[in-house]
């Protein structure tokens, strides 16, 4: 049995297109590493400093100088490049990165995005997630549909503090594939078994669904 | 500035004259780079109400955590400190004020002051939480945050190789913030597994030209054991 993680990792590696440049956010986006076909001319950007990452194989020694932005020991493919912390954020704010995938605790129907800070709970710094959000071409979400007491983490309006404003253009949960348009939130795949009542009931946006068209996955 | 034949020194004599009160910057992403044995000769050394700049507060128990954990950080400049819990409890006691800023603008505020200039103009962050209290500007129609450089006292930085004369090479991912940091300091320690003779390092394989380098320690490699994390795969 695959489990939604499983699923959503599959889903959203589809998103990834041959020749481009992607960054994987902490948790799990990290893991999408594991889903890209070796043989695709894809390199992995990680703001440490490196271009071209690749989990290391079973039985490869670590390399102590080697890591990725999570602190995982990772391998390079060929066509890697590393470089300083300026030249990686370069990449990332001309917008040389093609997609980046990241968590969420909160993101709305126009694409505002929460993941950094919970007011009085959770503050450990940004990071370099603000400058992904704000300027990679193009960001998906990868988060559970629901936090972990049911309350709904997509939302009509974001009430956390922002990492930016109109950045996220796909969202991929266990329940669904959502896009960002400019009349809201439209479903366009939805997981196997699910209802589009069921859907709503546990998102809290309103969402755009022409079940003629809707896709499985 | 250090004479070019006279830099290569003892590590404690290197950190011996850091005053107290010293701002401090601090090569690393996590482990890799971290100059993990200045930083034990820093702490031995004993210099109190430090401001230290580095990317993380590095884990407990290792790096920077040594110092904050001894109660010597008095300010901490930072982007993320996640993986150090100690340091969190540190901040939330407000035992260890922490200034925290976007990653890359982190590196830019160092490099910028690296290169000499004052500060840089940047869209990051303007509209949200981080941008409160910076100044902005317009521009032919477009908003600007003014971010002002961030200089320190000394940078403590960790290169592979080097020279005598204080020529660097830094590997893999143990670059991130050395190269900057290296050069945006009054005064920069160097600590490095190698120094060979000038003229020994390929010259087109220099990261960091000697004239930024006040100091050059030699340390053993197992220094950096400390920094190596259990791992999975």
């Amino acid at each position: 049995m695959i489990s939604d993680q499983q699923r959503m990792l599959t889903r959203a590696a589809r998103e990834v297109i041959d020749g481009q440049i992607v960054n994987l956010g902490i948790g799990l986006p990290t893991r999408l590493f594991h889903y890209l076909p070796d043989d695709m001319n894809v390199l992995v950007h990680s703001e440490n400093g490196v271009l071209g990452c690749r989990p290391r194989q079973a039985g490869e020694a670590p390399d102590i100088d080697m890591i990725d932005s999570g602190g995982t020991y990772i391998t390079t493919r060929p066509g890697a490049s590393v470089f300083d912390s300026a030249t990686s954020f370069a990449m990332i704010r001309r917008s040389r990165v093609d997609v980046t995938f990241m968590g969420a605790f909160e993101v709305d129907q126009e694409g505002n995005l929460a993941n950094w800070k919970i007011p009085g709970k959770f503050s450990p710094g940004i990071g370099g997630a603000m400058e992904l959000a704000q300027k990679v071409a193009r960001l998906v979400v990868l988060c559970s549909h629901n936090d972990k007491h049911g309350n709904p983490k997509i939302l009509t309006r974001c009430q956390l503090p922002l990492t930016a404003s109109r950045c996220v253009s796909r969202i991929i949960t266990e329940k669904a594939v959502m896009d960002v348009t400019p009349e809201g939130l439209e479903v366009v795949e939805i997981a196997e078994g699910l209802s589009v009542e069921a859907l709503r009931e546990t998102t809290d946006a309103p969402l755009l669904i022409d079940e003629s068209r809707l896709g499985r996955f | 500035m250090k004479l070019l034949n006279q830099k290569v020194c003892d590590i404690d004599a290197a950190v011996a004259d850091i005053p107290e009160g010293a701002t401090i910057m601090v090569g690393g992403f996590g482990s890799p780079g971290t100059p993990f044995a200045l930083l034990d000769a820093l702490l031995a050394s004993g210099q109190r109400n430090l401001t230290l700049i580095k990317n993380d507060a590095n884990e407990p128990g290792i790096g920077i955590g040594k110092l904050i954990e001894a109660g010597r950080v008095k300010r901490l400049i930072t982007s993320h400190l996640g993986l150090n819990r100690t340091a969190i409890e540190a901040m939330n006691a407000g035992e260890m004020q922490v200034t925290f800023h976007p990653q890359g603008l982190l590196a830019e505020k160092i490099r910028c002051a690296g290169v000499g200039h004052g500060g840089f103009l940047t869209d990051i962050g303007l509209g949200t939480e981080i941008a409160e209290g910076r100044h902005e500007i317009d521009i032919k129609g477009c908003t600007w945050a003014i971010e002002p450089a961030l200089q320190a006292d000394v940078a403590l930085v960790h290169a592979e190789r080097a020279d005598r004369y204080g020529n660097l090479i830094y590997r893999a991912t143990a670059s991130n913030f050395n190269p900057l940091m290296a050069m945006a300091a009054e005064r920069v320690i160097a600590q490095t597994y190698r120094i060979d003779e000038p003229g020994d390092l390929p010259i087109d394989t220099i990261h960091t030209p000697c004239a930024f380098i006040s100091h050059v320690v030699q340390v053993d490699r197992a220094s950096s054991q400390q920094g190596v994390r259990p791992h999975d795969l």
